[in-house]
């Protein structure tokens, strides 16, 4: 009788061992993206991101086995909680990535609040709140949002271009606000006059634009024009056939590959149209240049070029991962080591040296560009300049800023 | 006929069933033995979804009227509560006690329910589908390009449940009673509306609305009042899920959503009113672990097909399947215990000596 308790104490003590051991060895890390609805294509290049990571690091962080769980949202704040809740709480994930679209990130780092024990990186989301007003003390963001990406591109557009007054046109929430500041400050800044009621907002989707092509203003040099994807090309298309003649300067997504790509005569039209964003497709730099060969060959039906987005996943994957390297692993203390080590983290990225400010946002490297045509007829972003580590703050002092406000449509006045 | 005895006559129901007591115990004990992710986000948001879905149940299964304004009227539920009481956002949040935001905009989006009915009442099958579609797609965009109310694109953030009794009702254990307290009585009330005067007559209206009228019963005023009530029901879920969010924007009104509740009803079964939370229950394990199935870019498909099949192989939803196969067990006892009888007659000695030991 006593042999058989003894066995079975043995037996269990042996599971019970086995099962800690295991749970030792794999650090289980969740990454949040859209795989459904409008940006399900963006939300497949993000995951690209973070397998690049992972695969440049053997799948280990501090010696220990990643074990990856994806989860999907339809970019509602709604199903990004939904999805983050269930990674965090039933799949018991001690690391997030994600997710990918602006009111997204400021939904999920008002949930990060209630999980004191779990580390969140951003993933691509880029609305200006996620970490300047009420950050949460374990969301990190090495990639840079949607103000940041504008860095340089008002200035050019005054001292270069010589553009005194434009017209804006963006799709109407979070994101292009937080652009369409980024690029009016330093602009009005010098002199130059956007009138609010010279400013269009349209909903995302939007596909017809006669009536706002129809209200533009004559009297302004240029249109700034923030939309993405499919937006972008109806919009270009429109204003081409309706024999507008307007410069355009582009937001960070207005010109990007999957519309310098698109069929049609709007593609010459848009030539020479001043952009900037947190990658450069045609860098010439070896980083750069490793970072899109890494992913043609290990995705060779991902795009020709990888996004931003992959780019920004990518960026937040593997800050966690080398957070992980210096804590050796180790999330017994609820993480909190390894959110210190990040705090400090310093690394090189494909586009540059990252670091984070006092609210845990990236300090990074901004592209400006412009588009040419290239060789072979088609069209490229060629980079014009670089703006190096540009912070949140634009250089001012956290209360400075904050007096411009929250962004919105209205902001700044400019007139 | 006094309204009394129009709505509070009910004729009894079909009595007690021991299979209730147990699905009760175990409703009551789920949290028990659930973790707080299993209490909250697949116990409390089936209830909740079954809750909108019964709705759409009671107009289609006793009115034959299929709604697809369900989710439109507990979004807006959802949206006053954020505009009346508080939020964080900054854009109205006029700071109204936590009961009168509730009673208030409960009474509002019934009535906008009410109101849905009286538009569409006049119509008949695809014609409702179509009108109420036509309602939620118009209220989507209306939230989404309104930003003086209701905040635009970006909606309302950071709206909370009250704190009464000392009880936060957001924590799992409390809102998942909260739920299931709101699941039954909404349930209770559906079962008594289909046995009162008033859901009788409903019921003869769904079946022969033209006899109904020449008999003198005022065939669009039962309809619209069917809709006030299921808008009570659904505008009460509605204030359970923007407490579950603690968010509300045009996306928790979209069309996808507005189709989720008909899948969700659909799956579950029209007849009963059990139907829609089967249905929901269903529906939230495949949205929280179809992805853990399948590859990533695929897991819409389960989703899509596990419904799909559903919905083929029966097509009044999971009570069907449930129904036949408690029908195909009856009828395989009743064989035995006829067999067992013509064993037990031609041997009636072995019986006696059984019972005479």
């Amino acid at each position: 009788m006593l042999k058989i308790i003894r066995n079975t104490l043995v037996a269990a003590a042996l599971i019970s061992l086995s099962t800690a051991t295991m749970a030792q060895d794999t650090i289980k890390m969740g990454a949040l993206a859209t795989l459904e609805g409008a940006f399900t294509v963006l939300g497949e290049d993000s995951m690209r991101g973070v397998q690049m990571a992972l695969a440049e690091f053997n799948s280990m962080g501090g010696g220990k086995k990643i074990e990856l769980i994806t989860g999907s949202s339809n970019a509602s704040p709604d199903s990004a909680i939904r999805a983050a809740r269930k990674l965090v709480e039933q799949d018991g994930v001690q690391i997030l990535v994600g997710p990918l679209s602006g009111s997204e990130g400021l939904a999920v780092k008002d949930y990060a609040k209630t999980q004191p024990n779990v580390t969140f990186l951003n993933g691509s989301s880029a609305a200006q709140d996620t970490t300047l007003r009420e950050p949460a003390e374990n969301f990190f963001r090495f990639s840079t949002e949607g103000a940041q990406w504008m860095a340089g591109l008002g200035e050019y557009a005054y001292n270069e271009k010589g553009y005194r007054s434009v017209a804006v046109l963006a799709e109407d929430y979070s994101f292009p606000y937080t652009q369409v500041f980024g690029f009016l400050e330093p602009f009005c800044r010098l002199g130059g006059k956007s009138p609010v009621d010279a400013r269009f907002w349209v909903p995302i989707g939007n596909k017809d634009y006669s009536s706002v092509i129809a209200a533009l203003p004559d009297d302004v040099d240029a249109i700034y024009v923030a939309l993405g994807g499919a937006d972008a090309v109806n919009f270009l298309t429109q204003y081409e056939q309706a024999g507008g003649d307007l410069p355009l300067i582009g937001g960070s997504i207005t010109v990007d590959q999957s519309v310098l790509g698109s069929k049609g005569r709007a593609r010459s039209f848009v030539v020479g149209t001043p952009s900037a964003g947190p990658i450069s497709d045609t860098w010439d730099d070896s980083r750069w240049h490793a970072f899109v060969e890494a992913y043609q060959t290990q995705f060779p039906d991902g795009f020709p070029s990888p996004s931003l987005f992959a780019h920004a996943y990518y960026i937040n994957t593997k800050a966690a991962l080398l957070g992980l390297d210096q804590v050796g692993g180790d999330l017994s203390d609820g993480g909190a080591n390894l959110r210190a080590a990040l705090s400090a983290l310093e690394f090189e990225t494909p586009t540059g040296m990252v670091k984070l400010d006092e609210r845990r946002n990236a300090i990074a490297d901004i592209f400006l560009t412009e588009v040419i045509e290239g060789p072979e007829g088609n069209l490229l972003n060629k980079t014009i300049a670089v703006t190096s580590q540009v912070s949140q703050t634009f250089g001012l002092s956290y209360d400075e800023f904050l007096n411009y406000g929250q962004v919105g449509r209205e902001n700044p006045k400019c007139e | 006929m006094k309204f009394e005895h129009w709505f509070f006559n009910a004729t009894p129901g079909s009595g007690f069933k021991p299979s209730w007591l147990i699905v009760a115990v175990f409703l009551i004990a789920y949290p028990g033995f659930s973790s707080d992710f299993f209490t909250f986000q697949i116990g409390a948001y089936s209830l909740i979804l079954g809750t909108i879905a019964l709705s759409l149940m009671m107009l289609a299964g006793y009115g034959g009227m299929i709604s697809l304004a369900q989710m439109t009227v507990a979004g807006l539920a959802g949206y006053l509560v954020a505009i009346l009481g508080d939020n964080s956002v900054g854009v109205m949040g006029l700071g109204w006690p936590w009961w009168l935001t509730v009673f208030v905009a409960i009474s509002l989006a019934a009535l906008f329910s009410a109101f849905v009915g009286a538009i569409s009442v006049r119509t008949e099958g695809i014609y409702t589908i179509m009108i109420t579609l036509a309602i939620a797609v118009a209220l989507f965009y209306f939230v989404r390009q309104n930003y003086t109310i209701f905040n635009g694109f970006t909606g309302f953030a950071g709206v909370e449940p009250p704190t009464t009794f000392g009880v936060y009702w957001r924590n799992p254990l409390p809102f998942y009673y909260l739920c299931l307290a709101i699941a039954v009585l909404s349930l209770w009330a559906v079962f008594y509306i289909s046995r009162s005067t008033f859901g009788l007559s409903l019921q003869a209206i769904r079946d022969n609305p033209r006899r109904m009228r020449s008999l003198g019963f005022n065939v669009a005023a039962h309809r619209i009042f069917a809709y006030f009530l299921s808008g009570i029901i659904a505008a009460t879920a509605g204030v359970l899920m923007v407490w579950f969010n603690g968010r509300i924007s045009p996306g928790s009104v979209g069309v996808e959503v507005v189709i989720d509740i008909l899948v969700i009803a659909v799956v579950g079964g029209l007849r009963h009113p059990v139907g829609p939370f089967l249905g929901a229950i269903v529906f939230v394990l495949l949205e929280n672990f179809a992805i853990d199935l399948i590859d990533r870019e695929r897991f819409n498909t389960v989703i899509g097909l596990a419904l799909l099949l559903i919905v083929l192989f029966s097509p009044d939803g999971l009570l069907g399947l449930w129904r036949r196969a408690r029908q195909r067990l009856s009828a395989a006892r009743q064989t035995r215990l006829a067999a067992g009888r013509a064993t037990r007659d031609g041997g009636s000695e072995s019986y006696n000596s059984l019972s005479n030991p």
